[in-house]
């Protein structure tokens, strides 16, 4: 299996750089042998929940957020198009931080809302998320053959049917590895929620770094969380895309069609 | 396999209705009540019509009109405004001037007027445009159970009839891309008449085809003329227009040059830019 494989060969090299310079590291920090070790362990992964439950609720959020963004696109009107690029751009251009910070600490000044670490940062990191999303379905749809569009139009299909059953079958399929990679960044930005508090992996390692001082372990640690959690993300991503057989699409690309 | 083998022992059938459908068009009813004559009325009429892409004059001035059960081929030079001319009829381009107007419907910028055209017309692309993801089935089911409102069943029923009429009905579970050239362009001729179109416009049906396939495909057009469908095609198949047509319309930069039967047209044709035209493309 190649995800085992890269996992093995990336773990080991790692380990190995690791005792090569046996006297810069200090391992024990988070050592299973030693009872302190353990207890670091867990408390280093015990972020790891937060961390998927932030990128779970993201992932949905910006997918459902991002298609009814994109229907403003969808519907002809000049207005609406014209809202849909403005949204677009605005939320494309509020870096991720900024906007956690602003949600955060700014929402209840200017209401009555506030929202505690998590959600603050899964609405903020979700927006985000939307505008990129929106712009893949829109990529999608602009990949898709001005021939099916005329087909469905030839045959008399409504504006609706003719999205629903004809081009956005055809448009999410292709959407999906553009999709998965943006799932992946998710992941990666859900670390930001832990400036605001979220007692997630980054937060968990700064604190036992703090206390430890023994960073390089702890981060190096915390790297190897990541790239776990982006492996097993990605395969996700992999395996829907087999069931909906978006990689079928590929092959025929390459081989030519079938004769 | 030649047209004659294709019919032999199947007179009483006709490509054109499906025998579950009622044959009584209302189509009729509606233009009989406008002329109230014994002279068919056109299906389709164009009076002036122009169109422009940007400073592209692409049709000039024309006028065209096609009665019931007419098979019309219009060829020309490529550029000559061939495919734009069938696509402003079921309006996948809209024409700037002029008036279409097609089953007595005018096809003008209201929704409800371009779908009623477009629900008795059907389309063959030279790209077959078929849709990938959907079985054969589904691709001629689609259309009649969404826009016709047809239930499942009669909807698989009458896909079926015509998949056999194309002689493909073993493929019906198939996947487009698992199709030859031939045959996925007869599920593409199959497509369009599960809508039971009155008219079928064929946009070089042919043109993306290895040459062996062509052959299948033109056989099946020839089957549906024989059975009294009315046809405008776009093609270069000369042998197919001589064969077929009641008409020739000849096009050069957008206008119509020349409109006669296919005899006068192959043997005295009137205009110079004709004769040139056939020179080119019989002695070759």
């Amino acid at each position: 299996m190649p995800l085992l494989r890269t996992l093995a060969v990336g773990g080991l090299t790692l380990l190995l750089t690791a005792c090569a310079s046996s006297d810069k590291w200090g391992w024990y920090v988070i050592s299973p042998a030693t009872k302190q070790g353990r207890i670091n362990i867990e408390f280093l992964l015990s972020g790891v929940g937060w961390t998927i439950s932030v990128t779970l609720c993201c992932i949905i959020a910006s997918v459902i957020l991002g298609f009814a963004l994109y229907t403003l696109h969808l519907s002809n009107n000049r207005w609406l198009a014209w809202l849909y690029r403005a949204i677009v751009e605005i939320l494309r251009s509020i870096p991720p931080l900024v906007s956690i910070l602003w949600v955060y600490y700014g929402l209840p000044v200017l209401t009555d809302l506030n929202l505690n670490p998590f959600v603050s940062g899964t609405v903020a990191l979700s927006l985000y998320g939307a505008a990129f999303m929106a712009e893949i379905y829109r990529g999608g749809v602009q990949s898709i053959e001005r021939g099916q569009f005329e087909a469905a139009d030839s045959l008399a299909l409504s504006t609706i049917d003719k999205l629903r059953y004809v081009i956005l079958p055809q448009a999410l399929r292709r959407s999906l590895p553009a999709m998965g990679n943006q799932f992946v960044i998710l992941l990666k930005m859900s670390s930001l929620v832990s400036v605001i508090g979220l007692s997630e992996v980054v937060r968990r390692a700064n604190e036992l770094a703090v206390t430890e001082y023994r960073p390089l372990e702890i981060y190096t640690f915390l790297v190897l969380e990541y790239l776990i959690l982006v492996l097993a993300l990605s395969a996700l991503v992999r395996w829907v895309e087999r069931r909906l057989g978006a990689d079928q699409e590929r092959a025929v690309g390459l081989k030519g069609p079938a004769q | 396999m030649g047209t004659d083998s294709l019919l032999a022992g199947e007179k009483s059938y006709t490509i054109c209705r499906s025998p579950s459908i009622k044959t009584s068009s209302n189509q009729a009813t509606r233009l009989n009540q406008v002329h109230a004559s014994s002279i068919p009325p056109p299906l389709i009429e164009l009076t002036g019509v122009n169109k422009w892409f940007g400073d592209l004059h692409v049709l000039r001035d024309v006028d065209l009109t096609v009665k019931p059960g007419e098979r019309l081929v219009v060829c020309g030079p490529s550029g000559s405004g061939k495919s734009t001319l069938i696509r402003c009829i079921n309006r996948l381009e809209a024409h700037d001037q002029g008036r279409i107007v097609v089953n007595g419907v005018v096809l003008e910028d209201k929704t409800k007027n371009i779908q009623a055209v477009r629900r008795g017309v059907g389309m063959v692309f030279q790209q077959f445009n078929l849709f990938p993801h959907l079985t054969v089935l589904r691709n001629l089911t689609l259309a009649p159970m969404r826009t016709l409102k047809l239930a499942r069943q009669a909807a698989q029923e009458r896909a079926m009839y015509y998949l056999e009429r194309v002689r493909i009905p073993e493929q019906a579970d198939k996947y487009p891309r698992q199709l030859s050239g031939g045959q996925q362009q007869r599920v593409a001729i199959a497509r369009s008449l599960c809508m039971e179109p009155s008219i079928m416009l064929f946009d070089e049906p042919t043109s993306a085809l290895d040459p062996e396939m062509i052959a299948e495909v033109l056989d099946t057009m020839i089957e549906l003329a024989e059975n009294g469908m009315t046809m405008i095609c776009v093609t270069h198949e000369m042998g197919f227009a001589r064969k077929v047509a009641d008409q020739i319309v000849f096009m050069d930069a957008g206008a119509i040059v020349e409109r006669a039967p296919p005899e006068d047209f192959f043997h005295t044709p009137k205009n110079e830019r004709t004769r040139t035209f056939l020179s080119q493309i019989l002695f070759h």
